[in-house]
């Protein structure tokens, strides 16, 4: 269907029920925004679907959060901020609060695993074995720092007394993304909440569901009403209102870099409130020619098509030393048609379908589709020289996607790195007829120039480029407007010294790929992001820093 | 003493002393004709009969590359007098154009070397040569800035050189001691940080403090690794361009360091909104701040430190030693002609003192010494220019029209360049624009207050958060109050303090990030994390 490459391989291992999903065992309860403690509708009553990616079908209406909620979340934080009790209770005490609320994570793993897949479309087996232990564990790393905030003291040349407090920045604003709903949501909540600061979150409108639990349970756990309140809800409505509310004294964004400007920019516009952004990327996955290939192909095909390839860390340009390169694009192929896509509840899935997103334009596909319909009719009527089967393929296609503005774009970059010429190994074309399943696909001959080796596809195309020294690969891997993260496959010390050193990264995996721990720090250099979520680095993010200032009368040293 | 604070208090004492030296009455209300409030200003006699600075002026081309060349336009700006208003030179004048070849340069020495290749000893080395250089040509300098910009010569020369010094010797130090951490993991594998340095740094400093922030803009960059591209104000471009110079003589490579004078419409936003800018520093006004920002959101997202605008509160509780919190509250507002960005405007005091205060404010501000910044014993000199002048006379001229009481002051002073008499209001309210506004001038507002929480309300009644000063003998008083306030600094019985070490910056739209201090470190840095797997670890 895409010009007419059609199907390289039709080999895919998908696993039967593409067709026929497995139906989620849990009622979605929670829909309401959250605000001030309690579930409300929006002040303007509207509601908007979310979606199974599966299917396109309706999971549930969710209350459409917009300026006004905006407002009425920040007053509700704003009043648990500036007059208690959140920020003026002991650290220990809020501690307490997230160790509870951990817990109950745990107690409630299943049902918010199933929410997470069933709105987000990854393997049941990733959120429930992988995600939801990795966001309790994430909760219980900031549990331990809500006590552990230290100022200084300061050496200075005179007789004072110098000393700086670290205090709670106020109201964070957050805007979290719909790749990993709940993990965002742990990553943002956690540090904000063990600093004292009280938060406003924005759920993504695609995978609005999950937050919604969680922040109910993390009410179970203790937390005051107005310290943590959810508004689902758009970008340009509820998020650019949170971006440039002039109560709001932090935001911090997860997205793309087109979103992070215009966020930076609502931010100094508004009152200068200090943003950390957590943006695209393109890392480089370097394979060097010591590498041993095997594994060197597993983690690759890792680095890229974990989670749909919906990472913003995914090792999106491959790039293997020459002297490995044809056995590597041999075996990376074999690897990607061994991949299991289907149903992410059936076991043993590994790639569900790409995320349900963009459903402003559901009116606009809906009207596309009727006049693909029209068209198709008049094509029959006349029998004009387009192929009415052409028609039919396209139009049965739009029909089933709905709004599918993600599994849209991800096949255009596919069209697109093929009409540059790289070559299509493998892929290349949806999977099955409905929902928003894509072929693992793999290109090779990708050179640096090639759409699909600039932009960031979020999708499960690999590109495989490949080179021949270390300083042509170092300047080809830094030649990129992104900068948040890198794999290095070798076993030689003074090559891993020298790539590390490098690569303008926030983050260089050597060896391994995606492994994130709590404390390990993450984020962006250049176009990538601002500031760093995570460890210790983490917390200044939602600190002021404070210092005070007095004289010493007859100091016994200074 | 070498103390820094020793030696601003000692400076207070001569310029106190001086105060019976040079007393001399004349008329205001030249200009307004208004009521003849306050006629007896201290002022140094000569404000007719200026003192030539002792200095040549030799460096007026921007520095690029290690060489001082002219503007890519042939243009030249000049710069002034602000005693007269004359001009002292014509500097070339960079824009969009020059602010490209200086971005290329600094890019270059960051990408190819030698300054981040070069060891951190190295660095600090060439940093500590530099410093020792400044010192040794201190005098010039102080003239230099003096002239330029306006400032008592004394300040100048014993206080803002010698921390300049201070603050080279700070960040030389740190230059080898950028440390990252080993981070543990929940499962085998071997995780540290690395604290790179961030790349080309672009900074645009201010026209009050000149060579200080200079100081704090590029000791950091510097000793991190960074190469820098740095604006002057384009009222001040002088001195910058001669320590510029000294640097290279201390053996900074070309490239490194580079300066360029400009206007912020041209140059300033050419580099807030350059892709090849990595980092952009900025101290100056919370309106230009806010742009600076948006050009770098809508550029290549550089990470933006801003240092901005302050209404500061100074805070004086009825337990305070009258006497020496007048002192302080006058020098928190008066300082560098009430041209400090911390500037303590809004003196809160308490009722039970008040009257007290306020007449003894009043005197205070009666004697001080205003004149030619050149002569010894001068407190206060000119405004920096024009502009300034004007808009400090149109917040006096809106105070009176507020219905705030005029105590003194209230006009300019002589008939050339631009002096301001010290003026204080009192019976200011908190919704008056003097008691809003940055007026960036001298011109003390002084305002009542009855107990601590309505204080605090109103202390933080106020888009800015930069510092604040707090008055008072009791340790629960300070520390409720230290807590409550949101600033960015807040000095417990002083004000100004500016070591080394002490971190400064704003909270709410004063702006964001932190100078000096191990805070300032991280602007200039980023964080790489670097992963790998453990083989048969002997622990975790």
């Amino acid at each position: 269907r895409f010009c007419g490459v059609g199907r390289v391989v039709s080999g895919y291992s998908t696993s039967a029920g593409i067709e026929n999903p497995i139906n989620p065992s849990i009622k979605v309860h929670c829909t309401q925004l959250l605000i001030n403690g309690n579930f409300v509708d929006s002040a303007s009553g509207k509601t908007f679907p979310t979606y199974d990616p599966r299917t396109g079908d309706v999971i549930a209406h969710v209350a459409e959060g917009d300026a006004e909620d905006i407002d009425r979340a920040v007053c509700a934080a704003r009043k648990a901020f500036d007059e208690g009790p959140w920020p003026k209770m002991t650290a220990y005490e809020r501690s307490k609060v997230l160790f509870r609320f951990a817990d109950l994570l745990d107690k409630h793993i299943e049902e918010l695993a199933t929410l997470e897949t069933w709105d987000n479309g990854k393997p049941y087996e990733q959120s429930a074995k992988i995600e939801l232990p990795m966001i309790s564990r994430i909760i219980r790393y900031y549990a331990g720092w809500a006590d552990k905030i230290h100022g200084l003291t300061i050496p200075a040349d005179g007789p004072h007394l110098v000393q700086t407090i670290h205090e709670p920045i106020g109201v964070a604003g957050q805007i979290i993304p719909w790749n990993f709903p709940l993990l965002m949501f742990a990553w943002k909540v956690g540090p904000a909440l063990a600093c004292g600061c009280t938060i406003v979150l924005k759920s993504a409108e695609q995978t609005p569901l999950s937050a919604l639990y969680a922040a109910k349970l993390l009410h179970e756990a203790g937390l005051p009403p107005g310290v943590l309140n959810v508004v689902s809800g758009f970008g340009p409505t509820a998020g650019a209102a949170l971006a440039s509310h002039m109560d709001v004294d932090k935001l911090a964004f997860t997205g793309s870099s087109e979103t992070g400007k215009i966020v930076l920019e609502l931010a100094s516009k508004s009152n200068l409130k200090p943003v950390t952004l957590e943006l695209g990327g393109k890392s480089p996955f370097i394979v060097c020619k010591d590498a041993d290939v095997d594994k060197a192909v597993e983690l690759a095909h890792f680095a890229l098509f974990f989670n749909q390839g919906q990472c913003c860390s995914a090792g999106s340009r491959t790039y293997v030393h020459e002297d490995v390169h044809d056995e590597f694009i041999e075996k990376a192929k074999a690897r990607a048609l061994k991949r299991s896509v289907g149903d992410p509840f059936k076991a043993g899935v590994e790639q569900g379908p790409q995320v349900n997103n963009g459903q402003p334009l559901l009116h606009v596909v809906v009207i596309m589709s009727y006049i693909l319909i029209a068209m198709k009719i008049s094509v029959r009527c006349y029998n004009l020289r387009f192929s009415p089967v052409l028609f039919q393929t396209d139009t049965n296609a739009y029909l089933n996607q709905i709004d599918s503005e993600q599994f849209e774009k991800i096949l255009r970059y596919i069209r697109s790195g093929i009409e540059s010429g790289a070559t299509l190994i493998t892929g290349g074309d949806r999977l099955g007829s409905k929902g928003f399943y894509i072929q693992p696909t793999v290109f090779t001959n990708v050179k640096e120039d090639m759409l699909i080796a600039q932009e960031e596809i979020f999708g499960p195309v690999q590109s495989i480029l490949k080179f021949r020294d270390m300083d042509e690969v170092i300047r080809r891997a830094n030649s990129t407007r992104y900068g948040l993260a890198a794999g290095v496959f070798t076993n030689d010390l003074d090559t891993a010294n020298t790539l590390s050193r490098a690569l303008k990264v926030g983050t260089v995996w050597i060896n391994c790929y995606d492994v994130f721990d709590a404390a390990i720090p993450f984020g962006g250099y250049k176009m990538s992001g601002q500031g760093r979520e995570k460890g210790v680095h983490c917390l200044s993010n939602y600190l002021q820093v404070k210092a005070i200032v007095a004289p010493l009368k007859n100091p016994a040293w200074i | 003493t070498d103390s820094l604070f020793f030696q601003l208090i000692s400076l207070f004492f001569i310029l106190t002393k001086s105060v019976i030296l040079h007393v001399k009455t004349i008329n205001s209300g030249k200009n307004s004709g208004r009521n003849g409030i306050g006629k007896r200003f201290s002022t140094a006699a000569a404000l007719e009969d200026l003192i030539v600075p002792p200095v040549q002026i030799a460096y007026t081309q921007n520095l690029i590359d290690g060489k001082f060349v002219d503007a890519a336009s042939g243009k030249t700006f000049p710069t002034y007098d602000p005693r007269t208003g004359d001009v002292i030179a014509n500097v070339a004048e960079g824009d969009a154009e020059d602010i490209d070849r200086a971005v290329a340069a600094a890019r270059k020495a960051f990408d190819e070397g030698p300054w981040p290749k070069m060891t951190p000893y190295e660095r600090s080395r060439i940093m500590l040569r530099f410093a020792d250089l400044v010192e040794k040509h201190s005098e010039e300098l102080a003239a230099l800035e003096t002239w330029n910009n306006g400032k008592p010569h004394e300040q100048a020369a014993k206080s803002e050189l010698p921390m300049f010094i201070r603050l080279f010797h700070y960040y030389a130090g740190w230059a080898d001691k950028i440390h990252g951490l080993t981070v543990p993991a929940d499962g085998p594998h071997h995780v540290q940080t690395l604290h790179e340095p961030i790349g080309v740094a672009g900074q645009i400093i201010p026209w009050n403090f000149p060579l200080l922030m200079f100081a704090w803009k590029v000791g950091p960059a510097l000793a991190c690794g960074n190469t820098i591209v740095l604006k002057t104000a384009e009222q001040t471009p002088l001195t910058a361009l001669y320590v510029a110079k000294l640097f290279h003589e201390a053996g900074l490579p070309p490239g490194v360091l580079n300066v360029v004078s400009g206007y912020g419409p041209t140059a300033g936003a050419a580099l807030a909104s350059h892709m090849d800018v990595d980092k952009v520093a900025f101290t100056g006004s919370t309106d230009t701040g806010k742009i600076v920002l948006e050009l770098a959101a809508k550029s290549n997202l550089k990470p933006v430190t801003l240092e901005l605008g302050g209404k500061s509160p100074f805070i004086i509780c009825e337990d305070a030693d009258v006497d020496k919190a007048v002192e302080l509250a006058h020098f928190a507002l008066f300082f560098n002609q009430g041209q400090c960005c911390c500037a303590g405007s809004r003196t809160f005091v308490h009722e039970h003192v008040y009257d007290e205060f306020l007449e003894k404010a009043k005197a205070r501000a009666l004697r001080r010494v205003v004149g030619d910044p050149f002569r010894k014993g001068v407190e206060q000199g000119p405004q920096i220019d024009t502009e300034q002048f004007e808009k400090v006379l149109r917040y006096i001229r809106a105070g009176i029209e507020s219905n705030a009481t005029l105590e003194c002051g209230g006009d300019r002073l002589g008939t050339k360049g631009y002096f301001v008499q010290p003026t204080v209001f009192s019976n200011v309210k908190d919704d008056m624009l003097i008691a809003k506004d940055e007026i960036f001038g001298p011109v003390q507002s002084i305002l009542k207050f009855k107990d601590i929480d309505e204080v605090i309300r109103r202390a933080n009644n106020t888009r800015y958060g930069l510092a604040a000063g707090v008055f008072t003998k009791s340790v629960e008083t300070a520390n409720t109050l230290t807590r409550a306030l949101r600033a960015g600094t807040v000095w417990v019985n002083c004000f100004d303090v500016f070591d080394a070490a002490i971190p400064f910056g704003g909270y709410k739209m004063s702006g964001i990030g932190r100078e000096k201090g191990i805070y300032s470190l991280h602007n200039y840095l980023q964080v790489k994390a670097v992963v790998t797997p453990l083989k048969n670890p002997a622990w975790l």
